[in-house]
């Protein structure tokens, strides 16, 4: 029985190298280790992500006012409700709607200011700090301060007014067709300096000889940042383009504070009429099911996001087995 | 927009948990009376004075007067409430006294099970606090009781009407459209409204209803959850001619209810514009929002006015209450307690101190100024009370009423539309 197995053994060359040896299942020491500096933060994990996960996709079957036993059993009522609402409906499209403009206007003013404040000028350090500062407040904060200076005759409207812009003061806050976009405004604000600190770390990794040798071939500054800057920060954008569109589809403080969602749901978001449904409303089930769905966009659109377009960047960063 | 963590999702889901693992350990476990040394957990929004010092004097001289009850208070945002609460009542130790605005609400939460009935411990003073007092009931048992009610009427600038030659408050729906034309006039905003908040603009609809219906239309219809006399269509159509004059300051959609010097509010406190229709709290308000020390003496108050041709009473009043609600873990202890808030020295500090309008009649003696007298008389003699609707309604429904009007004033949506949006919310439609 056992001759047939040795010459096989035997053909294994011993010193056969690293891709065996690596996934060698680690010692019970190892293993121990892992547990401990693991066990933790999985618990963590598993009790307040995962398992409220589970707990609101059970939840989002039911119709149940948050008070009392669930015997109400709907099925996928709920899902369906939500997406023939047109409130629902609109939300999605406000969602896709900032976080589409994130791409096309605030990446390119990210990578434009980045590059500006890249460069070697009188008070640098004070004007990235500038740039920063609104990143640092709270969203809390940030909607509080925009209220108030977008009120009508507010700081706003007196600034276009003193620089003989009058024609350009709009209703901000209070008109259906401009409110979304008045938003998106004031998130720009907000988190446009985090971009440009993202992309000026990713500037630095552009190796000065890569610039110089462009510019002894004679490249100008555009072909050089076209051809040479550009495709060196594209890890940093496309992590940028991942963290903005996951931002997006969860907009939430902002929207709250400024608008709660008005007027007449034009700045609805997924998340604020989850709120409203869940929490104002004692419509727990629902809620849980608009919670799921917001939950299934992100998280499909982070595995097709990470599958197509993250693949090249993090290829051979994931970690291996600790071997 | 970027790193913005998971928060609105994860939130929610977290918030979730307790809920789960306390629906294990049960609702069912009977009620204990504990006799002898008591701690009652007081959940209440006096966050800030008058009433949080008033609420501070209650714990002490309670105590005082009953060595046997500990009362424990907690305040809390009133924003708090409609989360805390839920969480709270599934939770295994629910407050055994919490802030209760009754009604639709408060019958969501009965469905809890957790909840005390203090019919009988309360049948011997219950009559004298107040009309609103049965809205703290569900199907016809007491869980609740006010300390404070509110009536809602139209808060003026005696200044400003004065300057556009307004020499009485508008009786009638044509002398008010008359008073927004000659404000107009003048230049000066004629009417505020915290757009933004929704159930400011509720307020109008709700009191054309109730001069459009008869007062047996509307308990009726409060009762079945159901919009199906033509009064209410009516009464949309009455808002939307009243929107037509356009009577409300600018961006009025966006201006919140009573945050900052921009609110509706704000705007009456410094003459920016020149009436709000809001509650009896609205004093209250406006003085923490302006400097002006002599705002008391410069606004008035008057009912909402009579609309020609309705089927309503044009003295009936919109309003409702501020009260709490008993859990049954002390209920006994916790409806005493009740009854102390109703007493005349707890009820006269209240009155005194600008913090609403008591329940209890003896205390109204001391209200701070004329004219929230003047409202507590004309509240108190209305021959009907009707409790806001999205108080009446069960919450989801209130809600959609609030969000249906609310796109009203934001140029979108029918009278037919409201109707619609309250029947379809209580078909539990979205």
């Amino acid at each position: 029985m056992t001759t047939a197995a040795t010459p096989v053994r035997k053909a294994t060359p011993p010193s056969a190298p690293a891709a065996g040896a690596r996934v060698k299942r680690p010692g019970l020491g190892k293993r121990l280790e892992l547990a401990l500096l693991l066990g933790p933060a999985l618990l963590v994990f598993v009790g307040f992500v995962l398992v409220p996960i589970g707990i609101a996709g059970f939840y989002s079957l039911f119709k149940w006012n948050g008070f009392g036993p669930l015997d109400d059993f709907i099925g996928f009522d709920n899902y369906v409700d939500a997406f023939s609402g047109t409130v629902f409906q609109g939300a999605i499209v406000h969602n896709l709607i900032i976080a589409g403009l994130s791409i096309v206007v605030q990446l390119p003013l990210s990578i434009g200011l980045a590059m500006l404040l890249n460069r070697k000028l009188r008070g640098r350090a004070v004007l990235r700090a500038l740039v920063f500062a609104p990143y640092v407040l709270s969203e809390a904060i940030t909607a509080v301060i925009w209220v108030l200076m977008l009120q009508p005759g507010g700081f706003a409207d007196q600034v276009l007014k003193g620089a003989g812009l009058g024609g350009l003061v709009h209703q901000w806050l209070a008109d259906p067709g401009i409110v979304l976009y008045t938003l998106f405004a004031v998130i720009t604000w907000k988190y446009v300096g985090f971009g440009i600190i993202l992309l000026l770390a990713g500037l630095q990794g552009v190796p000065a000889e890569l610039r110089e040798a462009a510019a002894l071939d004679g490249a100008s500054a555009w072909q050089t940042t076209r051809h040479v800057v550009l495709p060196l920060l594209g890890p940093t954008i496309r992590i940028w383009i991942f963290l903005s569109v996951i931002g997006s589809l969860q907009l939430f403080d902002v929207v709250w504070i400024m608008t709660l969602g008005g007027p007449a749901n034009a700045s609805t978001t997924m998340a604020t009429y989850l709120v409203d449904h869940g929490f104002k409303r004692y419509e727990f089930g629902f809620g849980s099911a608009v919670a799921v769905i917001l939950f299934v966009i992100c998280f499909v659109f982070a595995l097709l996001y990470q599958r197509f377009a993250l693949r090249r960047d993090t290829e051979g960063a994931l970690t291996r087995m600790v071997g | 927009m970027f790193v913005k963590r998971r928060i609105p999702v994860l939130a929610a889901l977290v918030a979730i948990v307790p809920l789960a693992l306390s629906a294990c350990s049960g609702g069912s476990d009977t009620p204990a009376q504990p006799s002898g040394p008591v701690t009652l957990t007081w959940w209440h929004n006096g966050t800030t004075d008058p009433i949080k010092s008033i609420w501070e004097k209650v714990v002490a001289d309670y105590h005082q007067a009953h060595p046997d009850v500990t009362l424990k208070a907690q305040p809390l945002q009133n924003e708090d409430f409609p989360t805390k609460v839920p969480l709270a009542l599934q939770g295994a130790q629910p407050p055994d006294v919490y802030q209760s605005w009754g009604a639709g609400e408060l019958a969501s939460q009965v469905t809890s099970g957790k909840l005390a009935d203090i019919t009988d411990a309360t049948k011997p003073w219950i009559s004298g606090t107040g009309k609103f007092a049965e809205s703290w009931q569900v199907d016809g048992k007491q869980y609740g009781v006010p300390f404070e009610q509110h009536f809602v009427g139209f808060w003026y600038r005696k200044d400003l009407f004065q300057q556009a030659g307004i020499t009485t408050p508008p009786k009638t729906m044509d002398e008010l459209n008359a008073a927004v034309t000659q404000l107009k006039a003048k230049n000066i905003a004629p009417i505020s409204v915290g757009g933004k908040d929704r159930w400011p603009d509720a307020f109008y609809f709700n009191y054309f209803a109730v001069r459009e219906c008869s007062a047996d239309v509307l308990k009726q219809s409060v009762k079945a959850v159901k919009l199906e006399d033509p009064c209410w269509t009516k009464a949309g159509q009455d808002l939307k001619s009243f929107l037509a004059t356009q009577p409300f300051q600018t961006g009025f959609a966006g201006t919140p209810a009573q945050q900052g010097a921009g609110s509706s509010a704000g705007l009456v406190a410094n003459g920016k514009a020149a009436m709000e229709l809001q509650g009896d709290w609205e004093p209250g308000t406006m003085s923490a929002l302006t400097d002006d020390k002599q705002l008391d003496s410069k606004i008035g108050w008057f009912p909402f006015p009579s609309v020609a041709g309705g089927r309503g009473d044009p003295a009936a009043v919109l309003g409702g209450g501020d009260g709490f609600a008993c859990t049954s873990r002390a209920s006994k202890a916790c409806a005493d307690f009740l009854q102390y808030l109703n007493t005349e020295p707890v009820q006269t500090q209240l009155a005194a101190k600008g913090a609403g309008l008591p329940v209890n009649s003896a205390a109204a003696k001391s209200l701070k100024t004329d004219t929230l007298k003047q409202v507590y008389d004309y509240g108190v003699k209305a021959p009907y009370l009707q409790m806001y609707f999205d108080k009446a309604f069960p919450t989801a429904v209130g809600a959609a009423l609030n969000d249906a009007v609310a796109n009203m004033f934001a140029g979108q949506g029918t009278p037919e539309g409201i109707v619609a949006a309250v029947n379809q919310a209580a078909a539990g439609n979205k």
